[in-house]
C-alpha cells in the first residue's frame, strides 16, 4: 500500500523575478545574475555570511529554497533524516567547472574547486538547515517531472523520507532557473497531489 | 610593517570573498580562524594561495600554517621573515 504526498509549497526564481507559490514576491530590472542574486538575498532578510562564498548554483539553489521553505515548512514536525533533497538540472556545474579551469592557468583556487560538483547546492542547504535525509542530484536534458515524480514518490513509499524538496537549479552564464517544490505527506491549505501533472504544471507557470 | 598588515586585511577580504567584513573591522591581532574571523579550511587553502600570489611565498611545511595564519600580524611578520 502506498500513501499519498502532496506538494505544499512551490519557489521559482528566474528572469529577474521570484515566485512563490504562484505569485511573484520579488522583482528587479534589468540585472545580472550576480547582482540579481544578491538582491534577492537582501529580499530574504538572512544574515548568513556563508551565502558570499557560495557559486552561483548554489547562491541560486540556496535562494529558492530559503523562500520555499519560509513560513511554509515546519521543519521541527520531522527528524532531520526524514527530510531530503532531490534536485536535477542540465549544466551540471559547468559554470563554476568553467571558472576553475580558468584559473588552473595561472593558480587554482580552492574555494572554487569545492564548487565544482552540482550536489554541492544541496550540500549547502542541508547545512543551513541541518537537514540529513536523502540527497540526490540528476543531470537531464530537460525538465523531468517524469523520473522526479517517480524517485520522490518511491522514497516516500520505502520510508526513506517523509518530506522532500525537489526540482530544476540549472544556471550557466547569464541563464538561469530555479524551481523547486515541497513534497509531504501530509496536506495544507493550499497542497496539490504530488502528481506528474501538477509538477509541470508549476514548472510551466513561470515559463518566462 | 602597518602598511603591510593593512594590505593584507584587504587582500583577505577580496581574496575569500568577505563581503560583510569591512577590512579595517580585522583587528591586527584577531584570530582569523574559528571564534575570530570564523575562517574554514578551504580559506585556509586561500591563504596559502594569497601568500603565493601576492608575495611569491611558497607555504612548504604545512605544520607552520596555524602559527603563520593565526592572526595578520602573524602573517605579516611571516612575511617579512620570507623576504629578509
Amino acid at each position: 500500500m502506498t500513501d499519498k504526498q502532496y506538494i505544499t509549497g512551490s519557489c521559482s526564481i528566474l528572469g529577474n523575478e521570484v515566485i512563490k507559490n504562484g505569485s511573484t514576491v520579488f522583482r528587479q530590472q534589468e540585472a545580472s545574475v550576480q547582482t540579481f542574486l544578491a538582491s534577492v538575498y537582501g529580499y530574504t532578510g538572512a544574515n548568513y555570511p556563508r551565502f558570499y562564498k557560495m557559486d552561483n548554483l548554489c547562491k541560486l539553489g540556496w535562494l529558492a529554497t530559503e523562500i520555499l521553505l519560509a513560513q511554509t515548512f515546519d521543519a521541527k514536525a520531522y527528524a532531520p533524516e526524514e527530510i531530503g533533497l532531490v534536485f536535477s538540472n542540465r549544466s551540471s556545474s559547468l559554470d563554476t567547472d568553467i571558472k576553475y579551469y580558468d584559473t588552473v592557468k595561472t593558480m587554482a583556487s580552492p574555494a572554487l574547486f569545492v564548487y565544482t560538483l552540482p550536489n554541492i547546492v544541496m550540500g549547502e542547504i542541508c547545512i543551513r538547515h541541518q537537514f540529513k535525509g536523502e540527497n540526490d542530484f540528476f543531470i537531464f536534458d530537460d525538465f523531468n517531472a517524469v523520473f522526479i515524480h517517480d524517485y520522490v514518490t518511491h522514497l516516500f513509499n520505502s520510508g526513506a523520507l517523509k518530506a522532500c524538496i525537489c526540482g530544476w537549479v540549472e544556471l550557466l552564464d547569464d541563464a538561469y532557473r530555479a524551481c523547486l517544490y515541497l513534497v509531504e505527506a501530509r496536506q495544507n491549505n493550499s497542497a496539490l497531489p504530488f502528481t506528474i501533472e501538477n509538477i509541470n504544471q508549476i514548472y510551466q507557470k513561470t515559463h518566462g | 610593517m602597518d602598511n603591510l598588515m593593512s594590505d593584507l586585511k584587504r587582500q583577505i577580504v577580496e581574496q575569500l570573498n568577505l563581503q560583510h567584513v569591512k577590512p579595517e573591522d580585522i583587528g591586527d591581532d584577531q584570530p582569523l580562524f574559528v571564534e575570530g574571523l570564523g575562517l574554514d579550511s578551504i580559506d585556509a587553502l586561500e591563504l596559502i594561495v594569497l601568500l603565493q600570489q601576492q608575495y611569491g611565498i611558497k607555504l612548504n611545511n604545512a605544520e607552520e600554517g596555524p602559527t603563520v595564519f593565526r592572526s595578520v600580524r602573524t602573517m605579516a611578520e611571516y612575511i617579512q621573515r620570507a623576504r629578509a
